[in-house]
């Protein structure tokens, strides 16, 4: 078993820390506009940089002229495609990224050439002084255009036209499940992406300092609002050929990422490399607009589902297919296409399942993760689907999907290893708060009180659910080591300095990290130091996204703090004279549990510690067990050391005349395992909720001619605080064998159910279903006109996903896998592999309920 | 972040100064008031002014005076957050007061003046863009282009008057008073506009706008109705201002409806109004007029959500708006 987990015998008493609502460690900083952020840093000699970007969408470049932009007097660096000829990108299979264009540019504001000068009025001069000739190539804005025209590829490594990757699985046996079917319905939706719009624009700072006797010439720093410095570092290092040892990425205080700050971006490796070039410090800080072409938004994705039922609703098969629009690069796009997929079977219970998914470039910015990477359009679609479907049957919604729910310590049918599991309680909670019953059942008074008081607004609740993952299983770069490390150093004066990897975006990792050491420690909160995000100041950690962190760092740092525990009970021991198992720590001091008068301070202990075993420094480490994933090709995307759950139910109001849909309360409940700050989960819940509401209602990613229609945040509509609608946050569940104190995710599964929730409740207000999201009032009235027209009127129809068709066959070879496989599998011998999980060491009531559970798939 | 052009700042201490300073530097100067309009277009350099002329201290552009039996003098420096907050305001003129709190966020309302968004520019998602934006898809006539990228066959432009207050002075009857150093006038507020979205205004380059007068209240009855898809802030896609007077008989003595963001000025339902005169509100006839009413509104394809939907909500809005003014006379005795 995993050292960690040996480590982590919980605590006996209550927690003094952990479960408490502290603010966050650094809320008065913030609040108080006293926090540095990237764009805050100002250096000695700085120049400003700044990228001039393609006004084209697609378009061959023929010549690029610096002349006069280079004799501009403040100029000091102008660089090209050439000057950084190096492919990246995020993912191995997918390094189709230059820093800037090369021979090419593919969207409307890819990087063409980069500037520093010494203010940014001469670099804004500089910009328009670059002579850049163009060859219009013919432009695809769209999954069937670009599926139309493989003849006009965007990349010339596509092999298939202009399919970026296409997948396809079948999981148990499909035709059988279908077969068993009494009832089978089909539908198509659309998912519209949209950006993150997180409030800090991107920014970065880089500095080289020279030094003629390293041969490498020098060593660079860059401070980056990223969530990914591990992986700016690397990508950093490979494009400017300096290796890993001589750069240095930071992560200052990042103001939200959302997924949005998660890809090595051009700003970052330009502003290393003119940095490099000049031999001053080069900051560049992109315009909002620049932050909606940078993008690695949420995919567009269209998609198709089949399912089969029996008559009371137990699904026997789904068939799922996903069409990405990826824009112009690859970005994470591979891992989204996985996503569009993965996650069905670990909400609902599939005996069998097919998924198809393929992903196509466009000459539209690049998507990329945004929170809930990949599954909420899936999650849309599944859970619109599954109303439509207990209407056809003339079931409750609530008892269709109670049928169907995925049970806690199972195996899915794409052999993903499921534990802690409060699905059933989240829906019963927001089932019970929201008053779903009554509301229901009055349904017939509530419309008759409306007419009678000629009231436009008719008030619909509907309902969805979902699962999310707490950190990929599977690093970006397959290999052995560690996805998350924690350094935690003692001094003698009671100090506590954490050193972690992890990237605080505003999500509060960093105040995670304080409160679990200070439990495992026994100390205040406000006595830690953190370091956090510093590729060479700190292990590494891979990056705020998957939701990873709280449930990886935190392993990390309760294993490193246990470490050091033991050596400060040890010493302590000896000095009070008791043996080691009767001592505890808290408060600041470390004390006989039989009498707690009987104590040290921490400090005493510190020094006599350091005095016994010399500097007091331990590091903690935390990878992802093995054995939780099937042993297919792809099967890396999915698995997770636990999975958090959510319900939601919306309550909305509709008007029929006007089609706007008002949302009057969201009720959400998730499954967080333990909170170790309830306060700080709370935020996340509703920080979920705020966005899934504005995806659902507001935000459209549109493109006309082109361009990106309106990259501002006045016409791109958000929400703010006053569009926000009351929400009910439920957190529910049990503490979770393996994350940190029972610890889940909190970031981004309350999101996923609270769009489709919107729109069921859209339904049942008004009987019209809208299989696209937005759903913007124009297309509620549309659909309210088509479904009421008047004798005599010809109404617009209906609006409609319209299906795409494909002419050939499913681009991609089918992999048929079946959980019998991983019975067949033999024992590894490492000892990592070894099962049941849940049978050993199994300190919580949930686990002990889960041997009466009936195992499903292959772990027993 | 998109850095504001270079320019000049002048701060005149009075409001001679101020028209003497404007004429002198001519049409290279423009007037800031709140800045809450101008400046964010000049960092998209919709404007490059090499001179500010700066009219937020003006004290002869302040006060809210008069009553509503007499009627009432607005300082054209008034800002929207004073305006929404008038008591006298609130109580009888009530279609401005909400149109003043309508507009975008309480930041830009404590900054923007009444006068500035009466004077705002037509907007239009092909103008309203960065300098890189538009460059990409080739500008358009409105500046730095030659032809309306809305409406290509078209001669003229078609940028939208997008001023919540404009339609309701234009209902309330509301005149101005424009000042320079050729001397003043006092104009109908409908005189102040031309439905042209390049030239939306008869001011002329060297005048300033110095107050508005809004007409006796008494017996009159009004209110602002705003389309927009984020209810916290956005620019209208729809204003509906109607202010009506009733006969001791219940008749509609007078009735005045002005459309905002359906046309590069504001529109007079004037068809509408006439229909009104004289009559017993009935259902049927507040339908009538409604629709009469939205033919007025041609959108195009250059603001939030759809033509069609834009369309399709105006004859709603217009009964709404009728169906609260009547209702709240009914009510009214219970007050």
């Amino acid at each position: 078993m995993d050292e960690w987990r040996r480590l982590q015998p919980r605590k006996a008493g209550p927690y003094k820390v952990v479960g408490k609502p502290l603010p966050k460690v650094d809320a008065y900083s913030t609040v108080t506009g006293r926090a540095i952020y990237a764009d805050d840093i100002m250096l000695p000699r700085m120049l400003y940089g700044g990228l001039l970007r393609s006004p084209h969408p697609h378009a061959r470049i023929i010549s690029i002229n610096t002349r006069k932009a280079r004799e501009l007097p403040g100029v000091l660096a102008v660089i090209t495609g050439e000057d950084l000829p190096r492919k990246y990108g995020i993912l191995p299979s997918s390094q189709d990224e230059t820093a800037l264009a090369v021979d090419k540019v593919r969207y409307v504001g890819d990087p063409v050439a980069a500037v520093a000068a010494t203010d940014p009025d001469t670099l804004e001069q500089a910009l328009r002084l670059i002579e850049v000739e163009y060859e219009v190539l013919p432009v695809l804005m769209g999954i069937e255009e670009a599926l139309a025209h493989p003849d006009i590829k965007i990349h010339e490594e596509t092999r298939n036209g202009n399919i970026h990757k296409a997948v396809s699985y079948e999981f148990g046996d499909i035709e059988a499940g279908f077969a068993a079917a009494d009832y089978v319905r089909e539908d198509w939706f659309y998912y519209e992406g949209n950006n993150h719009v997180p409030i800090e624009a991107h920014a970065c700072l880089a500095r080289w300092e020279p030094d003629p006797h390293d041969p490498i010439g020098g060593k660079l720093t860059l401070w980056s609002s990223t969530q990914t410095p591990h992986y700016v570092h690397r990508e950093v290092s490979k494009v400017l050929g300096i290796p890993p040892s001589h750069l240095r990425v930071i992560a200052p205080h990042v103001g939200g990422g959302f997924g949005g700050k998660s890809d090595p971006f051009s700003h970052e490796i330009c502003a290393c490399e003119l940095a490099r070039r000049t031999g001053r410090p080069v900051k560049i800080t992109c315009t909002r607009e620049e932050v909606f072409l940078i993008h690695r938004g949420r995919h567009p994705v269209k998609m198709w589902i089949k399912t089969g039922v029996k008559r009371d609703g137990t699904i026997t098969a789904m068939h799922f297919r996903s069409f990405l629009d990826g824009g112009a690069y690859g970005s994470y796009g591979v891992a989204t296409t996985y996503y569009t997929g993965a996650l069905q079977p670990v909400t609902y219970a599939l005996p069998a399942y097919k998924f198809e998914g393929m992903r196509v470039f466009t000459n539209k910015p690049p998507c990329g993760p945004k929170r809930g990477h990949g599954t909420p359009q899936p999650r849309f679609a599944v859970e619109v689907h599954l109303d439509k479907i207990a209407a056809d049957l003339g079931i409750d919604p609530i008892e269709l999907r109670k049928r169907n729910l995925v049970r806690p310590y199972s195996r899915t049918i794409n052999g993903l290893r499921i534990t802690s599991c409060a699905l059933e309680e989240c829906l019963d909670q927001v089932v019970a708060r929201s008053g779903w019953r009554e509301f229901h059942a009055a349904r017939l008074a509530r419309e008759a009180e409306a007419v009678r008081q000629s009231s436009p607004v008719r008030h619909g609740m509907g309902l969805a659910l979902s699962t999310y993952i707490c950190g990929a299983g599977k690093p970006i770069y397959w290999n052995d080591m560690p996805h998350s490390a924690v350094q935690i150093r003692l001094d003698r004066g009671g100090g506590v300095t954490v050193y972690c990897g992890a990237t605080d975006i505003g999500q509060g990792s960093t105040s995670v990290l304080a409160y679990i050491v200070a439990e495992e420690l026994g100390v205040e909160p406000e006595r830690i130091h953190l370091e956090t995000a510093d590729t060479t100041l700190t292990p590494v950690d891979l990056g705020s996204y998957s939701s990873r962190v709280t449930f990886m760092a935190g392993n990390a740092a309760i294993q490193a703090a246990r470490r050091l525990k033991e050596l400060l009970h040890s010493v302590a021991a000896e000095r009070l004279r008791l043996p080691p198992d009767r001592l505890e720590s808290g408060d600041g001091f470390i004390y006989c549990v039989d009498d707690p008068q009987v104590a040290l301070s921490f400090e005493q202990a510190v020094q006599l510690a350091e005095a016994r075993y010399g500097a007091l420094v331990a590091a903690g480490s935390y990878a992802p067990p093995e054995d939780i994933h099937g042993d297919f090709k792809g099967a890396g995307v999915g698995p997770s050391p636990a999975y958090s759950y959510s319900a939601c139910v919306a309550l909305v109001g509709v008007d029929i005349e006007t089609g706007e849909v008002k949302v009057e309360k969201l009720w959400l409940a998730h499954d967080v395992g333990q909170a170790i700050n309830p306060l700080l989960v709370a935020g996340q819940v509703e920080g979920s909720a705020y966005m899934g509401y504005g995806e659902a209602l507001m935000e459209q990613q549109i493109f006309r001619k082109g361009r990106h229609k309106i990259p501002s945040i006045l016409d791109y509509k958000i929400p703010t605080t006053l569009d926000t609608p009351e929400i009910e946050t439920i957190l529910v569940g049990q503490p979770d064998d393996e994350g940190p104190f029972g610890g889940k995710e909190a970031g981004q599964g309350p999101l996923l159910p609270v769009i489709p929730a919107i729109a069921n409740a859209v339904y049942n207000a008004v009987g019209i279903r809208i299989d696209e999201v937005p759903i913007t009032p124009d297309k509620v009235l549309r659909a309210l006109k088509a479904a009421h027209s008047e004798p005599g009127e010809r109404p617009l129809p209906p609006p409609r996903v319209t299906p795409i068709v494909l002419n050939e066959l499913w681009p991609a070879r089918l992999i048929r896998w079946s959980p019998e496989h991983l019975e067949q599998r033999p024992d590894p011998t490492n000892g990592h592999h070894q099962h049941p999980r849940q049978g050993e060491s199994a300190p919580h009531g949930a686990a002990s309920t889960s041997s009466q559970l009936p195992q499903k798939g292959g772990t027993a | 972040m998109l850095r504001l052009p270079p320019f000049r700042y002048l701060a005149p201490r009075t409001l001679g100064e101020a028209t003497r300073l404007l004429a002198e530097e001519g049409p290279q100067a423009m007037p800031v008031a709140g800045g809450t309009d101008l400046l964010p277009n000049m960092k998209r350099r919709q404007f490059t002014p090499a001179v500010l002329i700066g009219l937020r201290h003006l004290r002869e552009l302040k006060g809210i005076s008069g009553s509503p039996e007499m009627g009432m003098r607005i300082g054209a420096g008034e800002t929207l957050t004073s305006i929404s907050n008038h008591p006298l305001i609130c109580a009888h003129y009530p279609a401005l007061a909400l149109a003043a709190a309508a507009v975008s966020t309480p930041q830009l309302r404590n900054a923007g003046t009444i006068g500035g968004n009466i004077l705002l520019d037509t907007r239009c998602n092909y103008y309203n863009q960065t300098e890189f934006w538009r460059h990409s898809i080739g500008y358009c006539m409105k500046r730095d282009g030659s032809i309306c990228l809305v409406a290509p066959g078209s001669p003229r432009c078609w940028a939208i008057s997008s001023a919540d207050t404009a339609p309701v002075l234009v209902a309330l009857q509301a005149r101005v008073r424009l000042v320079s150093v050729r001397g003043e006038r006092e104009i109908p507020i409908q005189e102040l506009f031309y439905d042209d979205g390049m030239r939306p205004y008869t001011r002329e380059a060297d005048e300033i706008l110095q107050e508005i007068w809004l007409p006796p209240a008494l017996g009159w009855r009004s209110t602002y109705l705003k389309l927009r898809r984020r209810g916290s802030f956005d620019f209208p896609i729809l204003g509906v201002a109607v202010a009506l007077r009733r006969e001791p008989d219940g008749r509609i003595g007078d009735a005045r409806i002005a459309l905002g963001a359906v046309a590069s000025h504001p529109v007079e339902a004037e068809e509408a109004m006439a229909r009104l005169r004289g009559q017993q509100p009935t259902p049927a006839l507040l339908q009538e007029v409604a629709t009469l009413a939205a033919k007025r509104a041609r959108p195009l394809d250059n603001a939030d959500l759809t033509i069609t939907y834009r369309k399709q909500l105006t004859p709603v809005y217009v009964r709404r708006a009728l169906d609260l003014l009547l209702e709240a006379e009914q009510g009214s005795g219970a007050e």
